[in-house]
């Protein structure tokens, strides 16, 4: 795993040049850096916080520092379908807590835990933004919002 | 009831209206002929008398905000679009990214212009994917048509616009944290002074603007500074608009005067609480207001110094609504949770306290308060927001305004259902 991570490149040099001709200072490409590498990997390798290192002139454990303060940085593999249920109040209230429960024995996993098939990761994540339509569940970068568990199950058969 | 009309979401039913021509059929784009048809100055005095306050959650004054930064400074100038919207009860700037993008960007080319910035970006929460697509056709087609770039509508002004992803990080949205993390580190908020408008992005005069704030400003141009101020409140007028979600029949956004009084917005807006409740609380203004019981929010206007007095705020204007099945320690406990996953951990105040409000509210909701517990969650609230005492304004124990987000409303739930938090206390312990 480690020896993999550490030969990261970036599959799209162009992308990667038009994000840096983006900013004034190249360090300030950092998330957008992060966001691509993740698009390309599921996570953020060693060899990837490497790559961002250098080009945003930083070192390794500074970037480190960085990535680990964000949620949507992954530092693992996460499962195919990363299912992201809001447990704030607004969708608390309107039964998120059944949603969670419901994907928990679905997939027999817990909140942080990804199905043995390595299909679904059931995330508990904090208001999404999307209090109007509660519950709302963000199935890798898709809203789903006012979702029933009839309707959640359909979605999970859909993308199996 | 008032007979407003709907300024910011007028178009919001219609078909494509997310798109450029669209916009431009509504007339879009001739507030922003007008302004770079006017001074830089003469644009924030008409922006300054039209008593724009943002709608971000601080509520500061706008034109105020501009007029910080030095216009004979040789560094550059930056204008951020503040997108990352995250606070509890808040979905109104997506529905304008998703719907009105162009108004959006017409503001933020008119603000750029006033403060003389050529670069500005939009820190967009990092959630927000589809919003995000719709922002990069949104600069593809400003380019296009000589909105953004070089010499734009052959004023000699040059503008660009860079889409910036956050990547899930409440603090991010205040507007220190945000810089911090523009730059590509962890978004932890800086000490003041320096304001942003003198030292901000790269040590730079940066003005931080939100969405609605700046969706707000074509319509100034426009309509003149006199009918902005003519709506609502004089001290903070204009256009608002106000999520409703929580135990309603008919959660949404809804785009009303400032001032509306609170009961025609949960009652008639959002069609009432839902399966025939009874109102028990509600937070006026996102998860950092300090809540009102029924009672009070029966009788207070969606105003900014209202709510003040109330000793709430109105905030990101997001209500959310609790009825009387609501176990407020329960209630009380999701938004302290919320608050600990949040805190940035660079103010120990903060960071610790958050953690232990959560650990001892978990275990008053499984009935295992201690007698001294209620004094105790008293004693975390003001050692992390400070005393609460808004006439002595003794607060601010943090470096940025987290503490007190936290504190008011955690303090507000034990303070008002103080019964409900007794109740949470082991048996025996009331016996001793």
């Amino acid at each position: 795993m480690e020896s993999k991570g550490k030969l990261f490149q970036y599959t799209d040099n162009k992308k990667v040049e038009n994000i840096l001709s983006q900013y004034p200072d190249n360090r300030s490409a950092t998330l957008p850096l992060l966001h691509l590498a993740q698009a390309q990997l599921g996570y953020i390798s060693t060899g990837a916080i490497n790559a961002v290192a250098k080009l945003t002139e930083t070192h390794p454990a500074e970037l480190m520092d960085c990535v680990s303060f964000y949620s949507m940085f992954y530092l693992c593999p996460q499962g195919k379908y990363k299912l992201q249920v809001c447990q704030t109040l607004s969708c608390s209230l309107n039964g998120a807590d059944n949603i969670v429960e419901h994907i928990s024995k679905k997939y027999k996993i817990k909140p942080g835990e990804t199905s043995t098939d390595g299909k679904f990761t059931l995330m508990k994540v904090e208001c999404l933004g999307s209090c109007g339509t509660a519950p709302v569940v963000q199935i890798n970068n898709d809203y789903h919002e006012g979702l029933t568990i009839p309707e959640l199950d359909e979605l999970l058969e859909n993308v199996q | 009831m008032s007979e407003f009309k709907p300024i910011l979401t007028e178009f919001i039913d219609q078909k494509n209206c997310h798109t450029f021509d669209f916009y431009e059929s509504k007339g879009g784009y001739s507030a922003l002929k007008k302004a770079l048809s006017m001074s830089p100055e003469d644009v924030i005095e008409e922006v300054k008398a039209s008593n724009l306050r943002g709608r971000g959650g601080a509520g500061f004054p706008t034109g105020l905000k501009w007029s910080f930064v030095p216009p004979d400074s040789d560094k550059p100038k930056y204008l951020i679009n503040n997108a990352d919207e995250s606070e509890p009860g808040t979905f109104k700037d997506r529905l304008l990214m998703n719907k009105a993008p162009h108004q959006m960007l017409e503001g933020m080319i008119i603000a750029a212009y006033s403060i003389g910035c050529h670069t500005s970006f939009i820190y967009i929460r990092g959630e927000f994917y589809k919003e995000c697509r719709i922002l990069e056709e949104m600069i593809g087609d400003a380019y296009e048509h000589n909105l953004l770039g070089k010499n734009i509508l052959d004023s000699g002004f040059n503008l660009d616009i860079v889409i910036h992803r956050g990547a899930g990080a409440y603090i991010c949205g205040e507007e220190t944290a945000l810089l911090e993390s523009l730059e590509g580190k962890r978004g932890w908020p800086r000490i003041k002074p320096p304001f942003p408008a003198i030292e901000g992005y790269l040590k730079s005069p940066t003005v931080v603007n939100n969405v609605e704030t700046l969706s707000c400003l074509p319509h100034i141009l426009n309509r003149g500074a006199e009918w902005f101020r003519s709506i609502g409140p004089k001290k903070g007028p204009g256009p608002r608009l106000f999520g409703v979600s929580g135990t309603v029949n008919n959660p949404g956004v809804f785009e009303e005067e400032m001032g509306i009084p609170l009961k025609d917005l949960i009652f008639d807006r959002a069609g009432g609480i839902s399966n025939g409740g009874k109102l028990k609380a509600v937070f006026p203004g996102g998860s950092s207001s300090a809540i009102l019981t029924a009672e009070e929010a029966m009788d207070v206007r969606m105003d900014f110094d209202e709510l003040s007095e109330k000793k709430s705020m109105l905030g990101s204007a997001g209500v959310i609504v609790m009825d009387e099945t609501v176990n407020m320690v329960q209630a009380c406990l999701n938004i302290a949770r919320f608050y600990a996953h949040e805190s940035c951990g660079q103010c120990t105040p903060c960071r610790e306290g958050t953690t232990w409000l959560v650990k001892m509210l978990t275990r008053m909701v499984h009935g295992k308060g201690t007698s001294k517990d209620i004094d105790m969650l008293f004693e975390i609230t003001d050692n992390i927001g400070g005393l609460i005492d808004f006439s002595k304004g003794s607060y601010g124990k943090t470096i940025c305004p987290f503490g007190e987000a936290v504190a008011w409303p955690v303090r507000s739930f034990v303070e008002k259902f103080k019964d409900e938090f007794l109740q949470c206390i082991m048996k025996e312990e009331v016996v001793a």
